[in-house]
């Protein structure tokens, strides 16, 4: 059956479905990934090294090492955000609360540390508490108290976009020092060829790899049969409240980190990480990952985030006004979404070619010139 | 099969990358026609050029009152220059002789918001000088309620102090122009004292005006800062903060018009303040080539557009930003070529004492224009200073040395 390419026509879907288990498994490296690039996980990818070329063609100088390095640099804050954001949303949940996470660590950092170097570290510990509090609020108001997370997040949105305000009333306030404000900005010096190593690029490629072995774990895998049929998963052993619940704690922490990254890199100001919840989810969905669960990749996530990105920056530098993004970030959403939900579902099932045995019947009994046709193939069924 | 499964995502996967950049060809469209400004600047000077900048800055350019503005940036004022809050231009005085009272009044006083660095200093001290007004038994208590930056919770605001509030007196600080001028005219109908301060209405109901000089000032003053310490040619990055404000945007108008006349090439962005986008934009436009200028039409996020030209390890740009202590730290520590515009943050004395002045029934001015006068240089130590100590969201000029609580309450920045 496994040459079912060979034989003609649309002959034989229910027998070539039996045949291929795990159709993303088999098959040499080359041919996997040749076959993953044509998913939208993959096709992110392609989409990714397209909006690269064109960047580099309107502007030449972007594609040097030092310039590329600092790009990514500045895109893990969203990066990250994207596959925190990816977790809940392969786990058939929301998260909006994730640019209110952002502003709050901000203006934590920014009051608490202010001048006073020794409370770097307890205030990153804070704010990583904080970070899992919010999460568990949230997986729990989702999972135990059965709100739908889309409300639960925005009620804690809600709720932290107002203590943000309480503590600055809505402006500025200063800085926290510099040595906090490295992690963000700072780098490794004297790189050969790439001149500086950004810190936020590190600690970007410390939490992918860190994602991928998560995602390749059981816990990955049970988040996945999750958001793909919660039933099926709570029956087959999984703690459907306790994965989400994680999968909330997962966002709000990447949301922290971006937080931290971000202090560093722009500064404290109550609309930092402003529209960050919106940016990843359309990162996540321009990766190809499915709205609704149980399907998509971490990688694609952050790949989404980058193609975002670089788009944006394409149109900086086409000279479109900065008031089209959310408008281009608009039009990306329902696009990708109509895009990848339907490819997703070709590419998982052979379109039932719409129940073949009940219609054929009928249309035989017609005396219809296109009798001809379905004849050819009854023989084969 | 297979073959024909693997066609059908692909086929959608070519339509998602088709799709993106359909939405990024399609929305380049409309506004490089609608306001090709930088693009066809920065090429040459085709027609085109000419025409569409205008297109952009006529809505809120004003010849009249631009010419108004450039004179009065070297008028005379009147008053002792030791308390510029009081001074004004000569001109036409409001008799308010049937305002005079003998007992403490009641202000109500109808906020646009505090939801920036610069509204945050002004109400600081806006207050002490109210402790000071009842302490001398002219003002009873004020009443405030804050609009939020939302035009219909102020129209509400104002139509509750006129029905409900009790008030001897309306101070109002205009959320947007156009929307507030009904609510505004109620007010006077009431027959009290109206003070209006900072952004104005389209009505001269009020019993006086107070404001800086404005908008096209700050433009002229920081443009011809840049084009004085520029080359013709050299490229201008000016961040903006919000579209549609008049004070801001009559800000850009002005720069906006002597950029193109001096033949300085101008690229704006709106970043809402938010540091993220600053860094963001210049970036970019390091990407793309030399910037020699920043102007900026507040300086609330001036310290992240110099940090974005340090990150890149660029040369730093000759620089416009605001009386607000963190540019004025990062540009003495710097060095930068630089000019701090002042948007006179004391003007949010002047409402208070100008109800002192109605009160004991003396004239004020029916438009009191107060100086505006940017921090140079040269006078930058002073300010530093005499505002050392103070947070780096607070403004230089702000004007309350001679206030109880000086300096302690403007120091831990306790916003009442």
């Amino acid at each position: 059956m496994s040459t079912a390419t060979s034989s003609p026509a649309a002959s034989q879907p229910e027998a070539s479905t039996a045949g291929r288990t795990l159709p993303l498994t088999e098959g040499s490296l080359p041919q996997r990934l040749a076959r993953g690039a044509l998913t939208p996980g993959g096709a992110v990818f392609i989409l990714l090294a397209v909006l690269f070329i064109a960047v580099v063609w309107v502007n030449p100088s972007f594609g040097e090492p030092p310039q590329l390095i600092r790009f990514i640099g500045r895109t893990a804050p969203i990066a990250i955000a994207a596959m925190g954001q990816y977790y809940v949303i392969v786990a058939g949940e929301f998260d909006l609360s994730m640019g209110a996470v952002i502003a709050t660590q901000v203006v934590i950092a920014g009051n608490y540390i202010g001048d006073d170097e020794s409370r770097v570290l307890p205030a990153i510990a804070l704010m990583l508490l904080i970070g899992v509090v919010v999460g568990v609020v949230n997986g729990l108001g989702t999972t135990i108290l059965q709100v739908p997370s889309f409300i639960v997040t925005l009620g804690t949105m809600l709720a932290l976009g107002g203590l943000v305000r309480y503590l600055t009333g809505g402006a500025a306030t200063g800085n926290p020092v510099d040595t906090f404000r490295e992690i963000g900005r700072g780098g490794i010096q004297d790189v050969p060829v790439l001149e500086v190593l950004p810190y936020p690029v590190i600690i970007l490629v410390v939490i992918m790899i860190a994602g991928v072995w998560l995602m390749r774990s059981p816990f990955g895998r049970t988040i996945i049969a999750t958001g793909d049929n919660p039933d099926a998963a709570s029956l087959a052993g999984a703690h459907v409240w306790w994965v989400k619940t994680r999968a909330f704690i997962l966002s709000s922490l990447s949301a922290t980190v971006a937080g931290i990254l971000l202090v560093g890199y722009a500064g404290v100001h109550p609309s930092v990480g402003a529209g960050y919840e919106f940016t990843a989810i359309t990162a996540v969905v321009l990766g190809g990952v499915v709205l609704g669960g149980g399907r998509g990749w971490l990688l694609s996530a952050a790949a989404g985030a980058f193609a975002l990105e670089l788009l944006f920056s394409f149109l900086n530098f086409q000279e479109v006004e900065s008031t089209w993004r959310p408008t281009v970030q608009g039009v990306i959403i329902i696009l990708a979404v109509a895009a990848a939900g339907r490819a997703w579902s070709l590419g998982r099932r052979p379109p039932r070619t719409s129940p073949p045995a009940p219609s054929a019947p009928p249309a035989s009994t017609a005396p219809s010139p296109t009798t001809a046709r379905p004849g050819t193939e009854t023989g084969e069924i | 099969m297979r073959r024909k499964i693997h066609r059908a995502p692909m086929a959608v996967a070519s339509a998602l990358l088709l799709g993106a950049f359909a939405t990024s060809c399609s929305t380049e469209d409309p506004t490089d026609s609608a306001s090709g400004t930088d693009e066809s600047s920065e090429t040459s000077e085709s027609p085109d050029a000419a025409e569409s900048p205008e297109e952009g800055g006529e809505e809120w350019f004003d010849q009249a009152v631009y010419d108004e503005q450039y004179e009065q940036r070297s008028a005379t004022f009147e008053g002792d220059p030791e308390t510029p809050w009081l001074q004004y231009i000569d001109g036409e005085m409001t008799d308010t002789a049937d305002y005079k009272s003998n007992k403490a009044g009641k202000a109500c006083f109808a906020n646009a918001s505090i939801s920036n660095p610069w509204r945050q200093t002004g109400w600081i001290t806006m207050n002490q000088q109210l402790k000071d007004l009842q302490d001398k038994g002219v003002i009873s208590e004020m009443e405030t309620r804050d609009a939020g930056d939302d035009d219909n919770t102020q129209i509400a605001d104002i139509d509750y102090f006129i029905s409900e509030g009790n008030c001897d007196a309306f101070i109002i600080s205009p959320n947007s122009t156009a929307a507030m001028t009904d609510a505004v005219e109620r007010a006077c109908e009431t027959g009290k004292p109206v003070v209006v301060f900072d952004r104005g209405v389209e009505t001269d109901c009020a019993t006086t005006f107070i404001h800086p000089i404005g908008g096209f000032a700050w433009g002229i003053d920081t443009a011809e800062f840049l084009i004085d310490n520029l080359e013709e040619g050299d490229k201008v990055v000016a961040l903006r903060i919000l579209p549609g404000v008049d004070v801001l945007e009559q800000r850009w108008a002005a720069a906006e018009k002597l950029f193109e006349e001096n033949g300085i090439e101008a690229v704006d962005f709106f970043t809402g303040a938010d540091p993220t986008e600053i860094k963001t934009f210049i970036t970019d436009e390091l990407n793309k080539g030399e910037v020699q200028g920043v102007w900026m039409d507040a300086g609330d996020g001036a310290v992240a557009a110099i940090e974005a030209f340090e990150d890149f390890g660029a040369d730093l740009p000759v620089m416009t930003g605001e009386d607000e202590m963190s540019f004025l730290r990062k540009w003495e520590e710097t060095g930068l070529t630089g000019l701090a515009p002042v948007y006179s943050n004391f003007q949010w004395r002047t409402p208070l004492l100008a109800l002192e002045k109605i009160f004991a029934g003396e004239e004020v001015p029916k438009e009191w224009v107060l100086p505006q006068t940017p921090i140079t240089e040269d006078e930058r130590a002073d300010y530093l200073e005499a505002n050392d100590g103070m947070p780096d969201g607070h403004y230089a000029k702000f004007g309350g040395e001679d206030l109880v609580g000086y300096p302690e309450v403007w120091q831990e920045r306790q916003i009442p």
